[in-house]
């Protein structure tokens, strides 16, 4: 049978109107044969953690420029476990204080990607995050 | 764990739900497993396709639409409504993009709400291969109407018609001619036709378009059956909305209760479900003869043959004839 596909939830939480990045994230992980479900923009933490479960997705990805990263992150980490989902990965990018890097990878968050970062290396980290490191890289 | 994933879907647990989707989207032996224990449980709930062109505002109607059954006038029962929203897989990567959700925030928090986004995974009809399967999840776990969004459809994914009970076509104006409208296909699939953006220019224009083909259709309607008994038929109601504003919403759901009714009072809900049941058992047992005539065939003699046919040395028709003569064997 077909092989599980990596579903990815793409959320943009708080109030920041710019989801380019989130977009060029999207695009490149599905060109990586995810399926990722984008969700637009000004979520709130309960409806990011509410379509992560309806949808059963494997990785959570935020995009967060508004700073608020330090309220929102632990707040959708929180509702993931408390709803069963303690093994969802997941990944921030956007405009993250470096000083704040170590603080949300502490809380369990799997990586954080800031401008610049190459997508290949959000791909290669998804695929170890979730053991599938040897699948997936053909083109 | 102590229950089976199939009976904490029927106790009402979302996390179990959302997880049996997987399996079955990914045809899991859990997953076929647990369709068969909840096969009993099903047949109750009401199935709405919503198909249409891409842009149409399928995803935006299908939001107002859901707000409106949770939101009902006073006095009546908000339904509980799930909604499997299937968007196209990559034909190069495999991968998706499922963004029918952005359009769908006003759900957001209803616990009487499940949405659920899922890749064609290369199937071509506009639906995906387990999308009836997760439909019947859906029925099994309580929700009363099951709105199927279809991939942006154009003139032929019709496949939605033999899964739902009611069909939307959801047109936009400016897409075609009175030709369009007159084409075999999609717009004949429909019970009902939503023309949306119904505040752009050339809306008139398309409503007309769509009117004449729709009186021309009414004669269809109305000839006998096999039985050669007459039956009354129903005439596609057509709508206009302004999906983003909320407009004609009430209108299109008072429609699809209309429906409901005119199908359960002629007997056509029956005949519906024995076409739905029957398209599944041909659609699984050609799945599993192929599987079964591939296993059956040496994977050396089909490159051979397939090869032959490369030369030019065996038609397409002679192949096959070949291949089946090997089976029988």
């Amino acid at each position: 049978m077909s092989q599980r596909k990596i579903r990815v939830l793409i959320a943009k939480p708080g109030l920041d109107g710019h989801d380019r990045g989130a977009k060029v994230v999207a695009r490149a992980l599905r060109d990586a044969g995810m399926e990722v479900i984008y969700t637009g923009l000004r979520q709130t933490p309960e409806m990011v953690a509410e379509a992560a479960l309806q949808e059963d997705v494997d990785v959570v990805g935020l995009s967060i420029l508004s700073g608020a990263h330090m309220a929102l992150v632990p707040r959708i980490l929180d509702r993931l476990r408390a709803q069963g989902q303690e093994n969802v990965k997941v990944f921030v990018g956007g405009i993250i204080p470096d000083e704040d890097i170590p603080r949300l990878l502490e809380m369990g968050v799997m990586g954080v990607y800031g401008p610049g970062t190459l997508t290949e290396q959000i791909i290669k980290d998804i695929l170890a995050a979730v053991g599938r490191v040897d699948q997936h890289l053909q083109p | 764990m102590s229950f089976s994933l199939a009976e904490s879907v029927l106790q009402g647990n979302r996390l179990a739900l959302a997880r049996l989707l997987t399996h079955v989207e990914n045809g899991t032996p859990e997953g076929l497993e647990a369709l068969n224990q909840l096969f009993p449980f099903t047949g109750k709930a009401h199935l709405i396709g919503v198909t249409g062109a891409p842009g149409t505002g399928k995803s935006s109607l299908v939001n107002q639409l859901v707000y409106a059954l949770r939101h009902p006038e006073e006095g009546q029962k908000p339904s509980q409504v799930a909604v499997v929203a299937v968007d196209p897989s990559s034909p190069f990567s495999g991968g998706a993009i499922l963004g029918d959700r952005v359009r769908m925030r006003d759900l957001a928090g209803d616990a009487g709400v499940f949405i659920r986004s899922t890749a064609s995974r290369g199937a071509l009809g506009g639906l995906a291969a387990s999308t009836a399967n997760l439909v019947q999840v859906f029925d099994a776990a309580g929700f009363e109407m099951i709105f199927i969004e279809t991939v942006g459809a154009g003139q032929a994914e019709v496949e939605i018609a033999r899964l739902a009970h009611t069909v939307i076509v959801v047109e936009a104006p400016g897409l075609g001619d009175e030709i369009q409208a007159i084409k075999a296909g999609i717009l004949e699939i429909a019970d009902i036709i939503v023309l949306n953006k119904a505040d752009r220019p050339l809306a008139d224009n398309a409503e007309r378009a769509l009117r004449m083909m729709l009186e021309m259709a009414v004669n269809r309607e109305k000839s006998p059956s096999e039985d050669g008994k007459l039956i009354q038929g129903w005439t596609p109601l057509l709508l206009r909305t302004i999906a983003t504003e909320g407009k004609g919403v009430r209108e299109v759901c008072q429609a699809i209760q209309e429906h409901r009714c005119y199908l359960q009072s002629s007997g056509e809900w029956e005949r519906r479900e024995q076409v739905r049941l029957q398209a599944e058992l041909e659609n699984r047992l050609q799945a599993a003869l192929m599987k079964r005539l591939k296993e059956a065939i040496p994977a050396e003699t089909y490159r051979n043959i397939l090869n032959e046919m490369v030369l030019r040395r065996l038609s397409p028709y002679q192949a096959l004839e070949i291949l089946l003569d090997g089976v029988k064997q």
